[in-house]
């Protein structure tokens, strides 16, 4: 048997995480009418006013977009989990954390960036400015990846509990944080028209930071979790 | 100094030597405590703008500092016991936990009352008081994660790369809270202006830091104590130990 | 002695705060003390049965 190298082994990875999530189309929806659902209910719990709805809308659908995000963590490896396949990954000769990034990448393909696509119509629906919109999917073209490369860390330290969905919100929300803060406040400063390179830039320096430490943590994390 | 480390490692060895050191330490909390407590209650002057609602301070700051002090240090040996698989280290790590959360506790609790005289209200979204709540849903994970995992061990090693990862999100969160809070301060907050601080207010501040430093070490040594009979309860010196103290 | 309680007004406030810490540091204080109690009980039964069986 021949081994493959780094890099094939991460587009393997991917491949098949894809193929296998494109199987079970349908889970993929759930989270999504999750994010319209919510952002929905709030204009029907605090009023239709269109000039509230705009001053709250940014911070609305970031946090939908939040719970969206952690609604759909958990998939990630759980049917790797049950079928063991999990336990092979952490055999592999290859560095665990590269193989992470992948699964992150491939979860992110199939539960982040369809938020990407709902996402102006959720602008529209809180009555935002073009302008916004925009911003809107910037930040959460940037912001999206941060959520799930933390969030996997959390998954990984829970992977095996039977009650971890309640614990993984209590792990991992906090750590979104600065996410919300400054993705929110981006999409609603360049509403009122103001520049937002400062907050790009965070949110940038922040998907770096998620982008090299967070794999290392959920390599470590699977290790003593299926230990 | 190395073979010291050497016997600290062995279980047996630092719970005997934790029995001694706590009477010491918890004697010496109790003096900076009394006196802290003296000085900042009694000899203190009053502030001129807060009058003696100041005198929370010495609870609140000193809780506050251990809060985040605590964090680090539950971190840092949860990273030890992580890299040299050091058993003493994880205990330390997890028994820091409920210690931290509790402070975190008073501190979130005593400035919230702080608050009340000086802002008019009980909770204001302020930067440090809003950093402090999410410091509390830190502790509160790091706990549910460790009740959570029934192999201990594997628990104390899971909660120490939660406190790692934590540790390094802390000042990322404490810089956005504080940025956030510039953009949407509110006009009360303008209210409050910290107090000048003055020597006669600096000694009993520092005192009560002192003391709860020395509480901490106090506390920490009795939990860690208990967690190690726990998970030494088949060695043969804790049956020993057991059998002699019936 | 009365105006030592009185706190300049501000009685409530200091005097809950410093009830609350004192509160938490007797919690902390004797936690570990019930719990160092009960394990050992604990521990000392198992011995028992063990004793006898």
């Amino acid at each position: 048997m021949n081994t493959a190298t780094l890099s094939q082994a991460f587009l393997i990875l991917l491949r098949r995480d894809l193929t296998l999530a494109y199987r079970r189309r349908s889970e993929m929806i759930n989270p999504l009418l999750f994010f319209i659902l919510v952002t929905a209910l709030f204009p029907l719990g605090i009023g239709a006013d269109p000039a509230l709805l705009r001053e709250v809308g940014p911070g609305i659908i970031w946090v939908a977009a939040l719970l969206a995000a952690l609604l759909s963590l958990e998939t990630i490896f759980r049917s790797d989990f049950d079928d063991g396949s999990l336990e092979q990954l952490l055999l592999s000769p290859h560095p665990l954390s590269i193989l992470m990034i992948a699964k992150v990448f491939a979860h992110w393909l199939i539960t982040g960036l369809p938020l990407l696509i709902v996402a102006p119509l959720l602008g529209v629906l809180l009555d935002l400015p073009g302008d916004a919109i925009t911003t809107l999917l910037i930040t959460l073209a940037l912001g999206t990846p941060v959520l799930s490369l933390i969030g996997t860390i959390g998954v990984a330290l829970t992977v095996g509990l039977r009650k971890g969905g309640m614990i993984l919100s209590l792990l991992v929300l906090p750590l979104y944080i600065p996410v919300l803060i400054f993705a929110a406040n981006a999409v609603a400063t360049s509403g009122a028209g103001l520049p937002i390179d400062a907050h790009l830039s965070m949110l940038t320096a922040l998907l770096l930071l998620a982008v090299s430490l967070s794999p290392v943590a959920t390599a470590a994390a699977l290790r003593i979790s299926l230990s | 100094m190395l073979k010291f480390f050497h016997r600290m490692a062995s279980p047996k060895y630092f719970y005997q030597f934790a029995g001694k050191l706590i009477p010491w330490l918890g004697v010496a909390c109790l003096g900076f405590l009394l006196v802290g407590l003296y000085d900042g209650l009694v000899l203190a002057p009053t502030d001129y703008q807060q009058g003696d609602s100041y005198r929370i301070m010495f609870v609140h700051v000193p809780a506050a500092w251990m809060s985040m002090f605590i964090y680090i240090v539950m971190a840092g040996a949860g990273a030890i016991g992580l890299i040299w698989h050091i058993k003493l280290a994880e205990v330390i790590a997890i028994s820091s936990a409920h210690i931290g959360a509790s402070f975190t506790f008073l501190a979130l609790v005593t400035g919230s009352i702080w608050g009340k005289p000086m802002w008019g209200a009980w909770w204001v979204w302020d930067a440090r008081l809003t950093s402090e709540l999410i410091l509390l849903f830190l502790y509160l994970g790091v706990i549910a994660l460790y009740n959570a995992v029934e192999d201990k061990r594997a628990a104390a090693r899971a909660t120490s790369i939660l406190a790692l990862v934590g540790v390094v999100n802390i000042p990322i969160i404490h810089y956005s809270v504080e940025w956030w809070n510039t953009l949407h301060q509110g006009p009360t907050v303008t209210k409050f202006g910290a107090p000048s601080i003055t020597i006669d207010m600096l000694i009993p501040l520092l005192l009560m830091a002192v003391a709860f430093k020395l509480f901490y070490a106090t506390v920490v040594l009795m939990r860690a104590r208990c967690e190690i009979l726990q998970r030494e309860r088949n060695s043969g010196w804790v049956r020993e130990l057991v059998r002699a103290s019936q | 002695m009365n105006e030592f309680f009185h706190m300049g007004g501000y009685a409530f406030y200091v005097w809950t705060s410093y009830g609350l810490a004192l509160l938490v540091l007797l919690a902390n204080v004797l936690s570990p003390i019930l719990l160092k109690k009960k394990l050992l009980s604990q521990l000392a039964r198992r011995e028992q049965r063990a004793g006898r069986s």
